[in-house]
């Protein structure tokens, strides 16, 4: 391939990477508090593309710009996010591993039905989110749906881990993820710092929600399962319970997906499928992931 | 332990019960009491009790979460069709009239051997990365196993494609498969009663412990998954040769969700409670067809009756616990010989 | 002593992160033996352990079971070459019977394929039979012939800890490792348990290395102890002689600079 369309590509990958960046760090956070792959993180994009699909036309409608369908979306994820978490999985806290993941698949599965039975299964299409010009650099265009993806997933990725290196509330949520109850100890409070979690990652996964939708405008209930299957493999290449491995992960995964749809579209979902069994046989603990063992 | 007399006695009840059922079974079918609309609800009850007794050997016996069933289902079910329309391709005569040959049921039987073992490579594939580990990875790698079987079918050429692989000559029938179903359930029976099921569940009880009681973890833990995936592709085979026709849908996640429901609500390490959970939740949607639109809510209803089994009894409704006829009839026994023997004080205790 | 050591540790050692948690171990034991490892929390006894059950991997020096080096050995391999332990918060087998606990023990000794153990073979009855007897055999010594039916979690606490004890022997074990065994126990099943751990021994002709708290009970069945201190040994010998150490007074009195 030549150098504008290997150019074209990259940032297409790293635009979709971006994207699994932002939905895998929803994954690491939850995952590195509860220990809980959250199934329902998928979903909860789902949910936030349908509230961008159903907020576009109010907005337009009171002549409001229509990217602010991404508060709207962030609020209400944030909404469902805790509200799963407060009803499914906190009476299920301490309980063996295998109840919390049929809780969490059987969250997914509700919201997936839910969505299908509110709005069926026909995908509805999305109206654009950013009226932006291409940038234009020499022969080459870029979408300004590609920058901003790209810019905002950065700009946000750098604000949460200034937000968990600095505020008290991050401390918090590092403590929890240490030790829960010797963070109980210290006189933080478990629930608030799980709900706060649940509340980032989902509005994270809102945000992705919307970037995704202005790349492939059309929404549908099983939106999230494979989008939520791709991010959960970046999670695990970057190093499950690392954000900056998610960040990093999120970018390859996009990257070698889409270097490999380029010559073969059918065989992409396989190559990054099995970039999981390899991280998982190779280095389980994935690119920045540390160690930890169960203490004996 | 019992005795071996006593685990005779037990068998001997078993079987005697097992053959009656097939009278019945027999009866009905030449009666013509069985309906080809029931035939097919039957059919798809033998098929779900294997189903659900296999992936029950993962979740209740190993304890691990696998939502890939329905892809090791699909691998059965296409070897074994592609397989006997090879077989018939090449002029054996497998069916005539519509019911099978004498070659048609041993293919049949050959057909679901290969489907069986080629899904146990899959699931030997499969579970040697997510098993090594602990945690929660195999959830995730059976599910993106199951979309990527899923997507393979959909595209590859030899599994018909987006159209499906069609004329795949019946096969199956009733009596056959109500055997093989038995078998196949025994074998799970024996299996997890032996000193490999007992070191299974002992890693599921706490892994570090069945460690150092010498127990090879990631053996037994691939062993217990490949089991699974074998007796599920047989039970995929016997699906493609009940059908006729294949396509990818037929094994989608709802499709692993419905197995997975099938041993949560039977009880997590219960084989007897898959078997009863597969009878009725085969059933129940077909008695309850006469609300309008039930099929739209049957995966929310799903969804939600997971959710409050796991907070209320998550080992599931059975737990753990087994029906057995054996003792059954010893209670019975024992409460005749109580009413028998009413100037005593105690009627004999059922063991 | 004439006698060739069933174990022997030669400069044992492993960092985690630049922390030696255990240096420069060194120590043999000999058939029959029982021996005590005391020191202070943290001093590094369970490290120790992992380290000769292969939960770890040490990162420096070497050991020998029977004058067979160890290095790189699983945990279930380990106990395929005689080494068996019990955990210090009782790790048992919670949702199985009292016998199936002990069972699971005999596991890697058996030979039954799993065709013959579907099948039910002649070789399943005998081999299942066999491990049956012996099982009851082990519980009858720690007095729970009665409790084979039993959930293990089911069971008072002291009897849970003599259990686990019981499921180390069924493995077939020269040498038991047993973590703080006496933990949480009140006296009188401190006394049961030292009485069976003598039993045990002659019983079974098992050498017995002992992590423990309680002193009296270290002091007065223990023939030798090693005092270990941030990860290395600071006295070994006999009781006498290890509780007039002036080095382990210091570590666990502390000593005026």
């Amino acid at each position: 391939m030549d150098l504008t369309v290997f150019i074209r590509q990259l940032v297409n990958g790293i635009q979709v990477g971006s994207i699994y960046a932002l939905v895998a760090l929803g994954y690491t956070m939850v995952y590195g508090i509860v220990k809980l792959i959250n199934f329902a993180h998928g979903d909860f994009i789902m949910v936030g593309g349908y509230v961008a699909v159903f907020t576009i036309p109010f907005l337009a409608q009171y002549g409001m710009p229509t990217w602010l369908c991404i508060f709207a979306a962030v609020a209400v994820c944030c909404v469902i996010g805790v509200l799963t978490e407060k009803i499914a999985y906190k009476p299920l806290r301490g309980a063996p591993s295998l109840s919390v993941l049929i809780t969490a698949i059987a969250v997914s599965l509700c919201l997936q039905n839910l969505a299908l039975i509110f709005f069926s299964s026909a995908p509805r299409p999305m109206s654009s989110v950013f009226d932006l010009p291409p940038l234009v650099l020499g022969e080459i265009q870029f979408s300004g749906v590609s920058i901003i993806t790209i810019l905002l997933s950065v700009c946000l990725m750098v604000a949460l881990q200034l937000f968990i290196k600095n505020t008290r509330m991050g401390k918090a949520m590092r403590a929890v993820s240490e030790d829960g109850q010797a963070a109980v100890l210290m006189g933080i409070s478990t629930n608030r710092t799980i709900s706060l979690t649940f509340a980032i990652g989902s509005g994270l996964a809102a945000v992705a929600a919307v970037m995704y939708c202005s790349a492939y405008p059309q929404v549908q209930p099983y939106m999230g399962s494979m989008l939520g299957l791709k991010a959960f493999i970046a999670a695990v290449l970057g190093g499950i319970g690392s954000i900056p491995g998610a960040m990093l992960g999120g970018i390859l995964i996009g990257l070698v997906e889409n270097m490999t749809r380029h010559f073969n579209s059918q065989l992409a979902d396989v190559v990054v499928f099995s970039i999981l069994i390899i991280v998982l046989l190779v280095k389980p603990t994935g690119i920045m992931g540390k160690n930890v063992g169960e203490k004996v | 332990m019992k005795t071996k007399q006593q685990v005779l006695k037990s068998y001997l009840i078993n079987a005697i019960a097992l053959v009656l059922l097939y009278l019945v079974l027999l009866y009905a079918i030449q009666t013509g009491t069985i309906t080809r609309y029931l035939r097919g609800i039957v059919m798809t009850i033998f098929i779900n009790i294997i189903l659900a007794t296999s992936l029950n050997l993962t979740t209740g016996f190993l304890g691990q979460i696998a939502i890939g069933h329905a892809g090791f289902m699909s691998i059965g079910a296409y070897t074994a069709a592609l397989f006997v329309k090879y077989i018939e391709s090449t002029g054996v005569v497998l069916l005539a009239n519509g019911d099978p040959t004498p070659q048609g049921q041993l293919f049949f039987l050959i057909s679901l051997v290969l489907g069986g073992l080629l899904a146990a490579v899959f699931g030997l594939l499969v579970g040697i990365p997510a098993l090594r580990l602990k945690g929660d990875y195999l959830a995730i790698i059976t599910l993106g196993f199951g979309e990527i079987i899923r997507s393979l079918i959909e595209n590859l050429s030899f599994t018909g494609g987006a159209q499906g692989l069609t004329k795949i000559p019946r096969l199956s029938t009733l009596e056959v498969v109500y055997i093989i179903t038995i078998l196949c359930v025994m074998v799970m029976y024996t299996f997890v009663r032996s000193r490999h099921g007992r070191a299974i569940t002992a890693i599921r009880e706490d892994d570090i412990a069945s460690e150092a009681a010498g127990v090879h973890n990631t053996y037994y833990r691939v062993m217990a998954f490949t089991v699974a995936a074998f007796f599920a592709g047989i039970a995929g085979g016997i699906y493609a040769q009940y059908l006729a026709v294949l396509g990818a849908s037929n094994f989608n996640f709802n499709k692993s969700i419905d197995i997975l429901v099938m041993v949560v609500l039977g009880g997590m390490g219960s084989l007897t409670g898959s078997i009863v959970a597969a009878v009725v939740l085969t059933a129940l949607p077909e008695a309850l067809r006469f609300i309008p639109n039930f099929s739209d809510y049957r995966m929310l209803i799903y969804s939600i009756v997971l959710i409050i089994v796991m907070i209320f009894k998550p080992s599931g409704l059975l737990g753990r616990y087994e029906f057995s006829l054996t003792r059954l009839l010893d209670k019975a026994a024992a409460l005749v010989k109580g009413r028998k023997a009413q100037g005593t004080e105690e009627g004999g205790a059922g063991k | 002593m004439s006698e060739t050591p069933v174990m022997k540790a030669e400069h044992l050692g492993i960092t985690f992160g630049g922390l030696h948690a255990v240096n420069d171990f060194n120590m043999e034991m000999y058939p029959g033996e029982l021996v005590g490892l005391i020191g202070p929390n943290g001093a590094g006894k369970t490290t120790v352990f992992n380290l000769l059950t292969g939960v770890y991997q040490p990162t420096e020096g070497n050991f020998y079971l029977g004058g067979k080096s160890m290095l790189g050995k699983k945990p279930h391999e380990m106990v395929k070459e005689g080494i068996a332990r019990t955990f210090q918060n009782i790790r048992l087998f919670k949702d199985l019977t009292v016998l199936d606990n002990v069972k699971v023990a005999f596991n890697q000794s058996m030979r039954y394929s799993v065709l013959g153990g579907i099948l039910r073979l002649p070789g399943y009855w005998k081999e299942e039979a066999e491990i049956d007897r012996k099982a009851r055999e082990i519980l009858s010594v720690f007095h729970m012939e009665n409790e084979v039916d039993q959930k293990a979690q089911n069971l008072p606490y002291g009897r849970q800890r003599k259990l686990e004890i019981a499921r180390a022997i069924a493995t077939g074990a020269r040498i038991l490792l047993l973590d703080e065994p006496a933990a949480g126990m009140n006296p009188t099943e401190t006394a049961e348990l030292m009485e069976a751990i003598s039993t045990i021994r002659t019983r079974f002709g098992v050498s017995i290395l002992l992590i423990e708290h309680d002193m009296s009970l270290v002091m007065s069945i223990c023939e030798r102890i090693i005092v270990v201190n941030y990860g290395q040994i600071i006295a070994a010998g006999t009781p006498y002689e290890v509780a007039n150490n002036p080095e382990v007074i210091g570590a666990y009195l502390g000593r005026d600079e």
